[in-house]
């Protein structure tokens, strides 16, 4: 089985709006796949669709080998999913969250509770297991609900945006054990507006906006797609504004950022003349000068339109 | 193999009905309006019939905190699931909607035949003898189960509110104990409120309780029984037809 998610012409209709507007691609088995994109792009009704929590309105879904509408529950069966919003019960401790998950995947008790300890322990959450999830802090809720959603050892997870709203360190412990997953063979589908953790977690990447998807490829060459967009980062010794710049030669657009500027050019051999021409002429230092690529983020503006 | 996935279906449903115990009978709401409601209407009632012979009220008692606690947890569960947003992740799970209201029904089921051990306690304690043990037994087991999978049906409209379903539930559970012959005898009803009684589910089991504590009957206890296996079967099939609509509505 090559491919691990299959989509024909997803769509999904709100009233008048084409939240998913026939889209299609392939997921390949061990892939991390990002599905990127601005709010309200469509990124959680895919995934809804492809986990079978609402029905398309149109086209179909292949998971696992199983359409998800005609087989749902040997779809389900071998995928985890970590949906947008935190929802472990509540009322339940940490543990009963895990068993009753452990139930519903018709999990042995015994395998079932090695499990649970084992994930818990990893996520650090193992010694607040009997405290209900009431008590737990974002960053605790959101670790169970990615043990609750590995408790069948699944073969495909799907996370929609998994750490937003996380400090750094459970930002990375996330991201370390996502990462640990295509080594075993198994395939991450996740959605992010996170340029950072596409870029860097991320074998391939979907843009998706307005419902459409606008691009699919890997991070390093959708940047290369708008490498015509070359900018320098340089800094001078004395306090400048956008100003004194903007008169040089080859500048097509110029962005202070803190100390130091950001010119875009077409021509970064030109650029880089003029610039020590200027400082010559002025009696500035240059501290520092870096050629930059063109980031995701740039690439995603490009794209979307919005930032 | 289609034997062993419909086993393996039933066993999810039960971790379904620990889960909805461990949460749902603790919740005020549900308590109040399962146990004492019924409790209530029952002392309102007996201060102002005093005639009334008392295993005609103990009867109609036993009947009405059976109805009101096996309709008292399942109508609240998929709109509170949907509003705390736990029911994304059932539906993510591999389970059918079948599983989940079977499990939703046991749980109220449990429940529909856990608290009436009060009202029978305190109908043995006042002196009340029951004649037929088993067909009573028989009986709540099958009411209950009849009643939990109508409390499925009242929650089934996609509201997200759980007080909004409280609210209709209300509104349908009241009338039916007043047409299902628990205050007014059936036999002393007119011809048109014969015929309402008869499509409640409620008299029946009112009417078997009777037979179990005094041996006398409206209908056939053959009929009490049969009818109420019906109901279970409609309501329960009706209830997945329609939560299979109106599920995908709530996310
Ligand atoms: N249940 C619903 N009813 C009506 N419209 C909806 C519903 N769910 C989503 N939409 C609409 O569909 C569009 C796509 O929403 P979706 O939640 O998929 O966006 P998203 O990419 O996940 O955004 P975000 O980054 O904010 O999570 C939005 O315009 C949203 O308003
Ligand atoms: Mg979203």
């Amino acid at each position: 089985m090559e491919h691990v998610i299959q989509v024909q012409n997803l769509t999904k209709i709100y009233g008048k709006l084409m939240a998913v507007n026939h889209i299609n691609f392939e997921v390949l088995k061990g892939e991390i796949y990002g599905f990127l994109g601005p709010n309200g792009a469509g990124k959680t009704t895919t995934l809804r669709m492809l986990t079978g929590i609402i029905r398309p309105d149109k086209g179909e879904a292949n998971i696992l080998g199983f359409n998800i509408q005609k087989e749902p529950l040997k779809a389900k069966q071998n995928i985890g999913v970590v949906p947008e919003t935190s929802n472990a019960y509540v009322d339940l401790s940490a543990w009963q969250n895990m068993m009753l998950m452990s139930e519903l995947y018709g999990i042995p008790k015994k395998e079932a509770e090695n499990r649970a300890e084992n994930l818990l322990d990893r996520l650090g959450i193992y010694d607040r297991r009997d405290d209900k999830v009431n008590a737990f802090s974002k960053g605790m809720k959101q670790r169970l609900i990615l043990c609750m959603a590995l408790v069948n050892d699944p073969l495909l997870i799907f996370l929609d945006e998994p750490t937003s709203g996380l400090d750094v360190q459970s930002t990375h412990l996330i991201r370390d054990i996502l990462q640990e997953f295509p080594e075993q063979g198994k395939t991450i589908f996740l959605t992010t507006h996170n340029m950072d953790e596409a870029n860097n977690l991320c074998d391939r990447v979907a843009i998706i906006n307005k419902g459409q998807i606008a691009a699919i490829d890997r991070p390093e060459k959708l940047k290369n797609m708008i490498k015509k967009l070359k900018s320098i980062e340089i800094s001078f010794d004395k306090a400048l504004n956008t100003k004194n710049l903007s008169e040089l030669p080859h500048i097509t657009q110029i962005r202070k950022k803190g100390d130091k500027f950001i010119v875009f050019t077409d021509n970064v051999d030109g650029l880089i003349h003029s610039l020590t021409l200027f400082a010559e002429s002025e009696n500035l230092k240059i501290v520092t000068l870096n050629t930059l690529d063109p980031s995701l983020e740039e690439v995603f503006v490009e794209l979307t339109g919005d930032a | 193999m289609q034997i062993n996935q419909y086993l393996d279906q039933l066993k999810r449903s039960l971790g379904i009905m620990k889960k909805d115990i461990r949460i749902y009978y603790l919740k005020g709401p549900v308590v109040i309006f399962g146990f004492l409601m019924p409790l209530f209407l029952f002392l309102a009632f007996f201060i102002g019939s005093r005639d009334m012979p008392m295993d005609f009220l103990i009867s109609g008692l036993i009947g009405m905190t059976v109805f009101f606690t096996a309709t008292a947890v399942s109508p609240v569960i998929a709109p509170w699931e949907a509003q705390v947003q736990t029911l994304e992740r059932l539906i993510s799970t591999p389970i059918s909607i079948t599983t989940l209201l079977f499990g939703d029904m046991l749980a109220s089921f449990l429940f529909g035949i856990l608290i009436p051990i009060l009202p029978i306690a305190l109908g043995l304690a006042i002196g009340i003898n029951i004649i037929y043990p088993l067909t009573f037994i028989l009986g709540i087991i099958l009411a209950a189960a009849c009643f939990s999978s109508f409390g499925l049906i009242l929650s089934s409209p996609p509201s997200n509110a759980p007080s909004n379903v409280m609210m209709i539930s209300s509104l349908v559970r009241f009338p039916l104990v007043f047409i299902s012959g628990i205050f007014i005898p059936i036999e002393k009803m007119p011809y048109w409120g014969k015929i309402i009684a008869s499509v409640s589910p409620l008299t029946y089991f009112t009417d078997l309780t009777r037979y179990s504590i005094n041996g006398t009957s409206y209908y056939p206890i053959q009929v009490d029984l049969i009818a109420i296996i019906v109901f279970i079967v409609v309501f329960f099939f009706l209830a997945v037809q329609l939560h299979k609509i109106t599920i995908y509505k709530r996310i």
